[in-house]
């Protein structure tokens, strides 16, 4: 059981700043995802965290333990962490059974341990193999055994999926979340899908520009995004200008209700596209059906308001209401979150709105 | 790197003790003169030759429906494993009248078109065949794509592999020796051996290495070119075929007469002088004596080589920038130091400055590693390129300090790879003639001395046992280039 606290670290690459003062709390026994898109800092924050770097400023500790920072540098192997790589690295002449037992000591290697971890990952009997001869999925099954194998403090993940195909990608990591919390280890998780860190995480912790905007819960900072940039990357959002009078907004789709106390005057709503219904009759705000993707579990709708808005709803119901170029009735369901006002957002489209054939 | 430089150092050092006024008197002089245009002239021929038979070739066994395309592409690599001087030496043992320039770009050009060959092809294989494809649906003929893209995609690839060209015929000294053609190789070391006109000797080496590197610099250019045709990724495709239709038989006849040529007049020639030879009383015993010293002096060499080579092919892999990029220049060179110009050089050195060296075997094996240092620099950085630092950082990761290390990732999956590039030296230096022929010590006789010394005094016979064995030896890091250039490959099905 091992907390990671990161305070302070920063990172730079000759002139350019990869870590900006990156304060981060890894509690025990969970997983958290460090989510942001490519060169925000997130693989760099990993690669401090493992020793592979040296930090420019601040300290990382682990179980309390200072492992980097005031001059000192615990090098890679004495940190008690492992590291799942992108593309996982397996050893290429050593056995499945030989990469899983690399960083044992002799005794722990003759133990069952080996098997125990394999059978955690869903390859049990697999330990004869050679890398080669193991797919895709398989091989980065065994990198997380590898490293799980020893007990390390941390396990540190980078973008360990993002080489996989979709479907394939969607299992694998909830298995390897799953071996994670049976085996009781703390976990990092880098990676740029936000699908990816919102399923599997317990924390999510958003990185931009070397900074942490926000870390919270999975399901916090869906709803509650730190501004509207969390908002538009961890999920399709429509943010929309509006006016706030005693917590209840003013916008192009009528009143909505805002969470938490917000002081009246100009603001930016976020609404979630689920979070907009369609009717079919009159009364109500009219839309104009613009695009309809349709993805099998549900549908995104576009809409065009008569004041030129463009915003997006998720439908369950198939396409039975809409039709391309029909009108529509839309109404917001629940809260939306309010902040304050940007106005690069929500502008009315300026070209003539043209109907998708 | 210092080993490698010793030569060259000494040389521009000992070229100006001679003071300028003797420089000039031994440059500027007709003789020198007709000497540059000869062998600039017998490079340019060569390589023209090689650069139209090596795309030709290569496009025919690669991209067309030329029956047995396989059996063709290895009959075209082939002539790499038969040294020149042993080819040339098959021509003269053949028509004993055969000598002079035009016989010499004949021989060279049979024994080095595989230069161009063998990268076109691989480039030709890899090509992305998507941009023919959108070339053709833009409206261009078969031909005009062919001249418009096709040979555009492998320009850098014919490029480098002319400039091997160029480089190894500025460097032979066998072949035209044998076929009597006067380039400055030749001069240089008939200056040495006959007039121990050092002075003589040691100009026209400076005059030779300088025009060496003034290809280097043109090859440098055509680099910088070449990285403007990265090709994007994706899946890879193998092209569609070009249909011959009734040419394919001009095609085929023109291949078989090449590989007659380059391979069917050294071999007839060999396997009749072969059975005189074999059956000459006291042959064996000479044969294996000289193999026995072939052997040891290659070992030699190629342990000193791969002593140097290990560090510096490590720190190439492992730090890139412009000390990985000098090494990567330093692998033409190795083409390029003419083996005369690095054994004069350390005659001079071992006369002068390490006197006890002189006339030992250590000044010889110090000579191959000098010439095959960038061979093996090359063959160890591509080795270390099968450990990845990924891997490295997992092991530390894993609790494994720096030495542990080592020892169970980065040696396990580099040996193999060092163990291929010190094979490859050896056999490099088992038929290494110049440089040979300068520093062996007297008395002792290898392989391709012994070879020199028979053809010299028309002993065509007695030279064929040592030929066909240096044939043989030729052949493994042939085999090797050639399986890695890919022409051997499977086709897979589109």
């Amino acid at each position: 059981m091992s907390e990671v606290v990161v305070s302070g670290v920063i990172k730079r690459y000759g002139r350019v700043t990869a870590l900006a003062g990156v304060d981060l709390r890894v509690p025990s026994g969970r997983l958290t995802a460090v989510l942001g898109p490519s060169g925000c800092g997130k693989t760099t924050l990993l690669r401090c965290l493992a020793g592979f770097e040296r930090l420019d400023a601040g300290e990382i500790r682990i179980d309390g333990a200072l492992v980097a920072g005031g001059g000192r540098h615990l090098p890679t192997h004495r940190r008690n962490i492992a590291v799942v790589p992108q593309e996982g690295a397996l050893f290429p002449h050593l056995s499945v059974a030989d990469n899983v037992g690399y960083g044992l000591d002799r005794a722990t290697r003759r133990s069952d341990r080996i098997a125990e971890v394999l059978a955690l990952v869903g390859l049990a009997g697999l330990g004869t193999r050679m890398p080669h001869q193991l797919s895709g999925g398989q091989q980065q099954r065994v990198a997380v055994a590898r490293a799980l194998a020893p007990r390390p403090s941390v396990v540190l993940l980078d973008e360990p999926f993002s080489a996989l195909d979709a479907g394939l990608r969607a299992g694998l990591r909830h298995d390897v979340r799953d071996a994670l919390r049976a085996d009781g280890a703390t976990g990092v998780l880098v990676t740029h899908d936000q699908g990816e860190a919102l399923s599997v995480a317990d924390q999510v912790v958003v990185l931009r520009d070397g900074r942490v905007i926000q870390a919270a819960a999975p399901a916090t900072v869906y709803r509650e995004p730190a501004n509207p940039w969390v908002a538009e990357f961890v999920g399709d959002a429509v943010l929309l200008p509006a006016d706030v009078e005693q917590g209840v907004a003013r916008t192009a789709l009528g009143l909505v209700p805002v969470t938490g106390a917000v002081p009246d005057g100009p603001v930016t709503v976020l609404v979630r596209p689920e979070q907009v219904r369609l009717t079919a009759g009159p009364g109500g705000v009219t839309a104009t059906v613009l695009r309809h993707d349709f993805h099998g579990h549900d549908a995104l709708v576009g809409l065009g308001l008569t004041d030129g808005t463009r915003i997006t709803a998720r439908v369950l119901d198939g396409d039975a209401t809409v039709a391309l170029g029909g009108e529509v009735t839309v109404r917001v369901d629940g809260a939306a979150r309010a902040f304050p006002a940007d106005p690069s957002v929500g502008r009315p489209v300026p070209t003539p709105v043209r109907l998708a054939g | 790197m210092a080993v490698a430089l010793i030569p060259l150092v000494y040389l521009a050092v000992r070229t100006a003790e001679a003071g300028a006024d003797r420089i000039a008197a031994e440059l500027w002089t007709e003789r020198v003169g007709l000497l540059a245009l000869r062998s600039l002239g017998l490079a340019s021929v060569v390589t023209v030759a090689c650069v139209l038979l090596g795309v030709g070739t290569a496009f025919l066994v690669t991209r067309t429906d030329l029956p047995a395309r396989r059996l063709f592409a290895v009959l075209a690599a082939l002539p790499l494993a038969v040294p020149t001087y042993i080819a040339a030496f098959a021509w003269v043992s053949t028509a004993p009248r055969l000598e002079g320039f035009w016989p010499a770009a004949l021989v060279l050009t049979l024994c080095s078109y595989p230069y161009v060959l063998l990268p076109v092809a691989a480039a030709l294989r890899g090509a992305d065949p998507a941009q023919e494809e959108v070339s053709r649906s833009l409206g261009r003929s078969g031909w005009r794509t062919f001249t418009a893209v096709t040979l555009r995609q492998v320009r850098p690839a014919t490029a480098a592999g002319a400039l091997l060209v160029a480089l190894y015929v500025l460097s032979d000294f066998g072949a035209v020796s044998i076929l009597r053609a006067e380039t400055f190789t030749r001069a240089i070391f008939v200056s040495f051996d006959l007039g121990f006109d050092r002075t003589g000797a040691l100009v026209l080496s400076s005059v030779l290495v300088a025009l060496t590197v003034l290809l280097l610099g043109g090859e440098t250019t055509t680099r910088r070119r070449g990285a403007r045709y990265a090709r994007l990724s994706g899946a890879r495709r193998p092209a569609s075929r070009l249909s011959l239709g009734p040419a394919r038989w001009p095609a085929m006849a023109a291949l078989v007469v090449v590989a007659v040529l380059a391979l069917g007049v050294p071999a007839a020639s060999l396997g009749r002088r072969l059975a005189a030879g074999t059956s000459r009383p006291g042959a064996l015993p000479e044969v294996l004596t000289a193999a026995g010293n072939s052997l040891t002096v290659s070992l030699a060499g190629a342990a000193l080589t791969m002593l140097l080579a290990l560090p510096l092919g490590l720190l190439a892999a492992r730090a890139p920038g412009p000390l990985t990029t000098a090494l990567d220049r330093l692998a033409y060179l190795g083409h390029a130091l003419p083996g005369v110009v690095i054994g004069l050089s350390l005659i001079f050195f071992g006369i002068n400055v390490a006197y006890p060296l002189y006339q030992t075997r250590w000044l010889l094996a110090l000579a191959y590693a000098t010439l095959f240092l960038p061979l093996a620099v090359g063959a160890v950085a591509s080795a270390a390129a099968q450990s990845p630092a990924r891997l490295e950082e997992v092991a530390r990761s894993l609790g494994r300090g720096p030495w542990t290390v080592l020892r169970t990732v980065t040696l396990p999956l580099i040996l193999p790879g060092i163990g291929a590039g010190a094979a490859l030296v050896f056999l490099t230096g088992m038929k290494e003639l110049p440089a040979t022929l300068l520093l062996r010590p007297t008395g002792t006789d290898t392989l391709a001395t012994e070879l020199w010394t028979s053809t010299a005094v028309g002993a065509y016979a007695a030279a064929a046992p040592y030929a066909v064995l240096l044939v043989v030896i030729s052949a493994l890091p042939t085999w090797l280039l050639v399986a890695r250039s890919g022409l051997l490959d499977k086709e897979k099905r589109a």
